[in-house]
Parts: structure tokens; sequence; C-alpha cells
């Protein structure tokens, strides 16, 4: 029970940390990564049922796809955003999603799919249940974070991002192709909406809105954890994943979907900053 | 003189409808360490700017080794060979000091030398070294100086722009950094543009000075020269001229206006 929320939070956690990246490096709010999320499942979809390829296969093709996806959305669309009033940024991020749903619908067709996974058995351990699905889903986003951690610390080009996320003109001023870096974070994010998407398939299966219930839910999670906190979105998203399936639980019908928001307007009442909030200290 | 290495020539630059540089020419000699004096709003952090790329300029040009770099990405320009200190600092807050100094050498790909230069930056800077593995935000204002000019140093250039790097620090920390931008001139022969508003100095430093004004190069001669002239003394050294009466007189104007 504990891990179904804590699975459902890991994908809200994920999608959130790719909202925190694009937003830590070139501080625009992309409200389409749910839709990200959405095409990535049903690249990953297309290639297992369609091309019938193999699981990883498909993982893999997916995951690469729509990474690549992002760095072209970014060098030929959200770049000439930067800079501009953040609301024409939400508009235009909020639109691509549309259109992207719309893409999707008249591509694939606006049935719902079923993703077959390797993951289908349950162990029982003391007595208690643990599906392999959510098992899944939490081993996905720990070696994900872990991969994630250990590029960003410790390659060149991580450091690079980093560097450029805390200071663009200086990162400029040491040579590094910033506008490259800005497609490669989005890149990752796209990426990582898509492993979560591929995740999540099995759980709440495919179709052209699977992105928006968890992108508004991913959103609250990473303003919960600190909006440009990278822990703070993953232990927002878990927050918000365990909240929801406990509220689900005890508490009377149409709780479920509103505790976390709930929650979160608490949370911006006491804690305005976040969890893990860093107001005030991106001042150079 | 030797032949320029850096050729600056009636540039033009605007920030929106305002004209911040109104046509300024100038030239830095292989090698040398040439200064840019001027008050606050003169523009010269808009000169540098434009040079390494920041800002385009509308009209004129910026030779570096006989091209024209004008209108270029900034990370072009360095790679080049033109590595600039901002004005400020701004070095990566969340960095260690040794990862800002990777950075500085990003664009390089030989790990030997970069551990080389690391270790001279260490030996011109040894306070740097104790707090190789801090977050460089945790770094007093004059050991962020000294980081940004070690940054920049990383990345073996042959002209280093330094934009106002006495800024913020104490009179003895300036005199330090100052002996260091001098090492670094003759030692590794980095060709240096130092931008100042402290004139006495960048003048002692420097073997070339130009003086700016709202946008206008309006005295250039070498630094032994400029330290004599009467309006250098009076509104950049703050000498005081005494009167034949004892009393400083009141309306004394600037001769190049």
């Amino acid at each position: 029970m504990t891990l179904n929320g804590l699975a459902v939070g890991c994908i809200y956690g994920l999608v959130a940390l790719g909202f925190v990246l694009i937003y830590k490096a070139t501080e625009l709010v992309n409200f389409a990564q749910g839709d990200l999320l959405m095409l990535g499942a049903f690249v990953a979809y297309m290639a297992v049922v369609w091309w019938g390829l193999d699981y990883w296969v498909g993982f893999a093709i997916a995951v690469v796809v729509i990474a690549v996806f992002g760095a072209l959305l970014d060098a030929t669309v959200l770049r000439r955003v930067i800079g501009q009033p953040q609301f024409a940024v939400v508009m235009l991020t909020i639109g691509l999603g549309a259109m992207f749903r719309t893409f999707a619908s008249v591509t694939w067709g606006s049935e719902i799919y079923t993703l077959p996974t390797p993951f289908s058995g349950v162990w029982t351990v003391g007595g208690v249940t643990l599906s392999h699905q959510y098992l899944s889903i939490v081993a996905g986003t720990l070696v994900l974070c872990g991969a994630l951690y250990g590029f960003f610390t410790h390659t060149r080009i991580g450091v690079a991002m980093q560097a450029t996320s805390q200071n663009q003109l200086a990162a400029y001023y040491m040579g590094i192709p910033v506008k490259l870096i800005f497609s490669l974070i989005w890149a990752i994010s796209a990426g990582v909406a898509t492993v979560a998407g591929i995740l999540l398939a099995p759980v709440t299966l495919i179709d052209i809105n699977m992105g928006l219930a968890v992108a508004l839910k991913a959103f609250a999670a990473a303003v919960l954890g600190g909006f440009g906190s990278i822990p703070g979105a993953l232990v927002g998203g878990i927050i918000i994943g365990l909240i929801e399936l406990y509220a689900g639980a005890t508490l009377p019908e149409g709780f479920k979907d509103t505790a976390p928001y709930i929650v979160l307007l608490l949370m911006l009442a006491v804690r305005p900053q976040g969890l893990f909030g860093t107001l005030g200290r991106k001042k150079v | 003189m030797a032949e320029p290495i850096l050729k600056v020539s009636n540039i033009e630059t605007y920030y929106g409808p305002i004209m911040a540089i109104r046509g300024v020419s100038f030239d830095v000699p292989q090698g040398g360490i040439v200064t840019i004096l001027g008050a606050n709003g003169a523009g010269k952090t808009t000169v540098l700017k434009t040079i390494c790329g920041v800002m385009d300029p509308q009209k004129g040009s910026v030779a570096f080794e006989g091209r024209e770099i004008q209108r270029t990405d900034p990370d072009k320009v360095m790679r080049l060979g033109i590595s600039h200190v901002p004005e400020g600092r701004e070095v990566f807050p969340f960095l260690t000091v040794r990862e800002n100094l990777r950075m500085g050498a990003y664009t390089r790909r030989d790990p030997d030398g970069v551990a080389q230069d690391m270790s001279t930056v260490f030996g011109y800077f040894p306070v740097l070294k104790e707090r190789a593995d801090q977050r460089a935000g945790s770094l007093s204002g004059g050991e962020q100086q000294m980081l940004a000019i070690s940054r920049a140093l990383m990345a073996r250039p042959k002209v280093m722009l330094l934009d106002e790097p006495s800024l913020g620090l104490s009179p003895k920390l300036v005199l330090e950094i100052f002996d260091i931008v001098t090492r670094i001139n003759r030692e590794r022969g980095v060709t240096i543009l130092l931008v100042e508003q402290n004139a006495n100095m960048a003048l002692k430093v420097a073997d070339y000075g130009y003086v700016l004004e709202v946008g206008r190069i309006v005295m250039a001669d070498t630094c032994a020269r400029l330290m004599e002239k009467d309006d250098i003394k009076e509104f950049y050294l703050g000498i005081k001229d005494q009167g034949a009466r004892g009393q400083r007189r009141w309306k004394k104007r600037k001769t190049w206006r």
C-alpha cells in the first residue's frame, strides 16, 4: 500500500525533476512536461507493440527519440522566448502541450492502450504483497537519480550545466557553449519525462491525457519541494504521492485529488520557499 | 609599438535607444598592459562587453590577431584566446573553488597542462589552495576576485580583459591583486586590457592609457605622461592644485571639452 504511494510519488518526482532542471537552467517553466511524458509512453508503445521490439529496446528508443525532440524543441522554439515575460512562456508551453495531445490523438487515436512489461509478478514478503510494477517504478527512479547525480557532479559537461544554471554570463566567459547546454538540459528533461511515462504506463495505461493530471501534481510537488531544488522535487513528489494515497484510503470520496493541493496551500502559507527552499540563495 | 593584438576601431554600442559607446578606437599591443580609465557610466564595461561578444556594436569593428570578431558569440570569442574577468567577479557560487577553476579550463583538452596551470594559480594565490574544496560563494570578496582572475587564467588566454579588479577590495588587497596582474603579464606574456576607476593603481601598472568619458576617448598617452597631466591629477588622481592665494580654484574645468 505504502509502496503504491511511493511509486506514484516517484513518478511525480521525476516529472517535477524535469520542471526544475529546465527552470534552473533557463528560468522557463515548461508546462508541456506532462505531454512529453505522454509522447514518450506512446513512442515506447509503438516500438514494443506495433514493431514487436523487445521492451528494453523500445524503452531506449523512446527515451532517445523524445530527448532529441526536446533538444530540437529548445533549439527551434523555446530559445526565442528566453527573456520574454513569464506569461508568454507559460502560454507557449501550454499551447505546445495542446499541440502534442492533438498530434497524439491524430497519430495513435484516442483509445486506451496497454504497454506489456516484463514486470507482472508479485513478491510476498512477511504477508505484504509487493507488486513488481510498483517496485520497478521505485527502482527505476533510484537508478535514474543516481545516474543523473553522477552525471551532474562528476562529468565535465555535467558540471558545466551546473555552472550555466548558476551564472549564465560567466559560463559564456568560460567558453561554455550555453545554447548547446540549454538544448542538452531540455533533452535530459524530456528523457526523464519519458522514463516516467514508460514506468507509469502499466499503472495508468496509455492515453492522450495521461500527462495532464500527472504534470499538475508534479508541478505541485516541485513547488512543495521548493522550486529550483532537485532533491526537493523528488521529496515533494513522494510526499504528494503518499498524501494522495492515504487521503484516498481514509478520507471521504473526492479528497484523493484535492488533498495534495490542500497540503500545498498550507505549505505555501507556512513556508513559502518550499521544503528545500533556495530563495535568496541564488544571488551573485 | 608592436603590432596590436587587439584593435578596436570606431565602435558604437547601444543599450536599446541609448548610445553608450560613441565611436571608440584603441589598440592593445602584443604583450602590453593597456588601461582604460573612466568614471561611473563612462562606458568602460560596455567596451569590454563589446570586445568579448556579449554586446554587439552597431558600427565599427573589433579585430583580434587581424581577424574581425565583432558580433561573434562570447563562447567563440573566448575560444580564440580572449578571457574576460567580469566586473563583480561572477564566480559560480555553488561550485567549489577547484570546480570553478576547472570550468575556466573548460575549452582545453590537455589534462596535464590544466593540472600544471592549476598549481601555478595556487602559487599566485595560496589562499585559493587552502579553500579548494569550499564553495566559491562562501569566499570573501577579495578571494572571489582572486578566483575570477585565476579562472580566466586557466584558459591560457592570449589576452585578458580585466574589469575593475579593485572593486570593493581593501587597499592592501588591491596592491596584491595588481602585483599578480603584473606578474601574469611578465611571466606568462599575457596581454592585458585593464579597465579601472582606481586610476592611481592602473596608471602605475599599465604602459599605455586611454581616458574614456561618456562613451568617448578624450585622452590617450603613455601612463607615465598621463600621470603628469593636470586634468588626470585633478579629476582621476585627486591631487589638488593649490592656487597662488593658497586656495583651490573652484571653477576648474576639464580642458578636453
